[in-house]
């Protein structure tokens, strides 16, 4: 009885502490890396990736403005020469660092353009996993108008 | 119901081409409304490409995406392919929308 009691009560507060994250849904069961999404920094994210210290790599392309005007709206873009099995882009001041990540299989090429927010003029990188080695890429991007906040 | 996604796979030199723009709020968990409350995180956490049945590109996002999420990639394909994404937000809703590469 007491082992049960004991499993009750790990269970409500993982449940509680899920609820207040906000992230209370069957749907997160989906392998969504909730650990990289709420690195704070740079390093946690490398770290929850096993990244380690990514090589920056002129085989890594970063596309990006440089000015920003609206922050909430950023074109950014990576592709590479080379043979990319995941990639992600990270903004080094935002409240978490790892904007997304992507999964490249065999057939697709390395080659993704999305859209992010950006609190403030950052330092955005682009990271590529290639052959379990990864490299990376970073360019500065100046935000005249934030996009986090409000 | 979630709104549609907008799909379009052009074929060029066996490469197809496929943008996609998906209607999400993608709210970060920053702003505040107007009595000073946090509006709560609400955004799309996984997007699956799949064409021919098969996995073509897999992306997951944090908040940090912009709302209404762009995705631009390239994959080895043909015209015709069936090109099937869908994706998930971090409150379980779902939307699958298709497209034929042309």
């Amino acid at each position: 009885m007491n082992q049960q009691r004991r499993n009750l009560l790990k269970y409500s507060a993982v449940f509680g502490l899920m609820a207040s994250a906000g992230l209370i849904s069957e749907a997160q069961a989906q392998e969504w890396n909730k650990a990289a999404f709420e690195g704070k920094s740079l390093d946690d994210v490398f770290k929850v990736l096993n990244a380690g210290k990514p090589a920056s790599s002129s085989a890594v392309t970063l596309v990006a403005p440089d000015i920003a005007e609206n922050g909430a709206v950023v074109p950014v873009g990576i592709t590479s020469t080379l043979k990319a099995e995941q990639m992600a882009i990270l903004v080094e001041k935002n409240p978490s660092s790892l904007a997304a990540q992507f999964f490249i299989p065999a057939g697709t090429e390395p080659f993704v353009t999305t859209r992010v927010k950006m609190g403030q003029t950052s330092n955005v990188y682009a990271v590529v996993k290639a052959d379990g080695k990864w490299f990376m890429s970073m360019k500065e991007v100046k935000v005249t108008l934030g996009g986090c906040g409000g | 119901m979630a709104d549609p996604m907008r799909v379009r796979a052009t074929e060029a030199g066996g490469v197809v081409d496929v943008k996609i723009l998906m209607k999400h709020d993608m709210e970060a968990g920053q702003r505040k409304d107007a009595s000073g409350k946090t509006i709560p995180q609400w955004f799309i956490s996984t997007v699956t490409v799949q064409a021919q049945g098969k996995n073509v590109f897999m992306g997951e996002f944090g908040p940090a995406v912009s709302k209404d999420p762009f995705l631009n990639f390239k994959y080895k394909g043909a015209k015709g392919d069936k090109v099937v994404v869908s994706w998930v937000d971090n409150r379980g809703a779902k939307r699958t929308d298709e497209a034929t590469v042309s």
